[in-house]
């Protein structure tokens, strides 16, 4: 076991894939000599060269364009958008041509490529540094949408992620990059935790919190305080956001009978919406409670002296908890 | 090659007919042979024979399917009448280990790849999405968004050039070529693809045909200046050719295949030429063009002036010429039987290939669908 950063954590598995697949490339902007703004990909070119770390023109369309080239020639890039913000200008490669190619093609051509984005607030930064724009991947058929919350998590997922046949946009939570938990990184990678499976991370009994990335540590936040009123709360951290793996949510709201998803993004036409239908639809009978969201408002993300007051916290949750109850 | 020339930028206002541009050219409209400094190929009687068998072929298959979207066998059709000189000069000029990423228009460089040309009728007749393997046919699979394939294309350039495919032997080195429209040379993607290209020197062409519109808007809604002009503000060099010459266009793009597979870097070359037909069967271009145009460039035939230099010089007669319209009629005649015969797709195999190793949404949908659809099963 070792004690990691969950920035490191990703550091350290990217760096295991590198070494594992010969295939494997990184593509981004600033992503060599200084390791990416955040430092993820931190000393990969100079061990490994700027054949395979590249540093990048400052165009978001052009990187995730020409990985698709890369990956029909048989690499398996990994791509990194620098921040959330920055990646429209690659949507339409996304969602056009990375999410279709293999569908177009009827099976004969698979794109095994990784975006990765650093998403979310609460890191005081200016505009379009903040953003949660998961929901726009995760409505797109042939994308695969997974999000990290903790190092041992982000350790495996990443190299998972490379190691799959799929295209999948891997969301990162930039606030928790600097948390620390133990990561065995001994293990073997086909012991991991599946890639698309979520994970109740917390067992309770009376109440569901359902999130996912940065969320997931502000829910169990929320169950450490509700504990001290009594309340027993689960917490479900999702982990992939397209497909979502309901089966642990559906046991979890048939035992407690209540709800809450909790995201940083918008909550109109968010993945708490997609959650709350589902869960209407297979467990209406078990219901106590509406599914209740706890999310970002429906406006732009904020400026950053407000935005304590934008995003989800234990105190929302716990309102939520409470009204929950109210029904 | 590049030539810096200054003219004046037209600054809207009415436009006073094409320019004589200035180009490559090595056969003019009236079948004569001329020479350039820079370009020289020599065809044995056998080669130039075989380009004029490819341009009427492929001028023949292009006919039959717009004669089948008439008819409602097609959902629609992109017709490539008036560029196969530029589809047919660049396709021979492959080598076979090169790859080529096209748009939706390519019909005539797929024949040339020696592709079946039925590949590409399943997508226009809505039974697919095209569907054959990019790869193993050194063909990617049409795309239909302007531009974005200069970016595919530019990164497997890139992959050649990693694996170390870059080099002088002609047999083994590979290059890429990229071919998109006048329109597609505003979009981001063409221009980023210029400049990823550039800075990683990757083995590509850029190959532009120039057929003066983009659906109904003419090229001055494009650009101020030559098109081939604005590879110099990415550092490669840029050429103009005469679209229509069939042996201007295979010189031309031969050698900037070759200069790319030996490591020089990108080229874009601009093919003069014109999109006789509409855009697409969609199109009513006599909303936007006039008939004079259209009869200046009819001048220009790309096939014509290939029978006229076989005829000069003596090296096909009638008995040739009628052997290849009755060839090209049969291939088209077996085009046209095997659309009509191509199935309509069972619907649940749209659930197919969303991903390569399934999705449990996507497996439920399809197991919802079918159970939907067999509780109709024997009723009325």
């Amino acid at each position: 076991m070792e004690t990691l950063t969950l920035g490191k954590a990703i550091n350290l598995g990217l760096r295991r894939a590198m070494e594992d697949d010969a295939k494997v490339l990184i593509m981004g902007e600033d992503v060599g000599k200084l390791g990416g703004v955040f430092r993820i990909t931190d000393g990969l070119q100079k061990d490994f060269g700027d054949e395979r770390v590249i540093d990048t023109p400052l165009a978001e369309a052009g990187i995730v364009g020409t990985a698709v080239g890369l990956a029909l020639r048989g690499y398996r890039p990994v791509v990194e958008i620098q921040f959330d913000g920055f990646v429209y200008p690659a949507y339409d490669q996304i969602v056009c041509q990375v999410a279709k190619f293999h569908y177009r093609s009827k099976g004969k051509v698979k794109l095994p490529m990784v975006i990765r984005i650093p998403f979310g607030g609460g890191i005081g930064a200016v505009e379009h540094h903040s953003e949660s724009p998961e929901a726009y991947f995760s409505h797109t058929a042939g994308l695969k949408v997974v999000a990290c919350s903790n190092p041992s998590d982000a350790y495996w997922m990443i190299q998972q992620a490379i190691a799959s046949d799929d295209p999948i946009i891997f969301f990162e939570p930039k606030r928790r990059y600097w948390e620390k938990g133990e990561v065995d990184t001994a293990a073997s990678l086909s012991a991991a935790y599946p890639l698309h499976d979520s994970r109740v991370v917390r067992p309770g009994t009376d109440v569901t919190l359902l999130a996912y990335g940065p969320m997931v540590r502000t829910c169990l936040d929320a169950a450490t305080a509700a504990a001290e009123d009594g309340r027993n709360l689960e917490v479900i951290d999702l982990r992939s956001l397209s497909p979502l793996d309901m089966g642990p949510v559906f046991d979890s709201v048939r035992k407690t009978g209540r709800a809450v998803v909790v995201h940083e993004a918008p909550g109109n036409l968010g993945l708490g919406a997609e959650v709350a239908a589902r869960i209407t639809e297979e467990c209406f009978y078990s219901l106590e409670a509406p599914v209740l969201r706890v999310t970002g408002y429906d406006i732009p993300y904020p400026a950053s002296r407000m935005e304590e007051e934008f995003l989800p916290d234990l105190d929302r949750v716990l309102d939520a908890v409470d009204r929950s109850f109210g029904f | 090659m590049t030539r810096v020339e200054r003219a004046a930028p037209r600054r809207g206002g009415k436009r006073s007919g094409p320019p004589e541009p200035e180009f490559v050219q090595l056969l003019t409209p009236e079948g004569e042979r001329v020479s350039h400094p820079d370009y020289s190929v020599d065809f044995t009687d056998d080669e130039l024979r075989g380009l004029y068998r490819d341009l009427v072929t492929v001028r023949k298959l292009d006919a039959e399917a717009t004669a089948l979207q008439r008819q409602g066998e097609l959902g629609i059709w992109a017709s490539l009448l008036g560029q196969e000189a530029a589809q047919v000069g660049s396709g021979r000029a492959l080598r076979t280990q090169d790859m080529a990423f096209p748009t939706y228009r390519e019909h005539g460089v797929l024949y040339c790849r020696n592709i079946d040309p039925i590949m590409p009728l399943g997508l226009f007749r809505g039974v697919d999405q095209g569907g054959w393997d990019p790869v193993a046919n050194r063909f990617n699979t049409y795309t239909i968004v302007i531009g974005a394939q200069t970016l595919h294309a530019t990164g497997y350039a890139m992959g050649v050039a990693k694996d170390g495919k870059v080099g002088d032997d002609d047999e083994t080195s590979e290059a890429v070529i990229a071919y998109f429209g006048d329109g597609a040379t505003s979009q981001g993607d063409v221009n980023e693809s210029f400049i990823f290209s550039s800075v990683y020197n990757a083995p590509i062409v850029f190959f532009c045909q120039n057929n003066q519109y983009a659906i109904s808007e003419p090229l001055e809604r494009q650009t101020r200046i030559p098109l081939y002009q604005r590879a110099a503000g990415f550092g490669f060099p840029g050429i103009r050719v005469d679209g229509n010459d069939v042996l201007a266009t295979y010189a031309v793009t031969r050698a900037a295949l070759d200069n790319a597979r030996h490591g020089q870097g990108p080229t874009l070359i601009e093919a003069y030429t014109y999109r006789m037909g509409a855009h697409t069967t969609s199109d009513d271009p006599t909303r936007y063009r006039v008939a004079s145009e259209v009869e200046a460039w009819q001048a220009k035939d790309p096939i014509v002036r290939m029978r006229k230099l076989l005829e000069k010089q003596g090296i096909a007669d009638e008995e040739f010429f009628k052997a290849v319209d009755e060839q090209a009629r049969v291939e088209a005649v077996k085009l046209r039987e095997r659309v009509l015969s191509m199935p309509d797709p069972d619907p649940v195999t749209m659930f197919d290939n969303v991903y390569p190793h399934g999705s449990p949404l996507v497996d439920k949908q399809r197991a919802e669908f079918e159970t939907y659809h067999a509780s109709f099963e024997g009723s009325h």
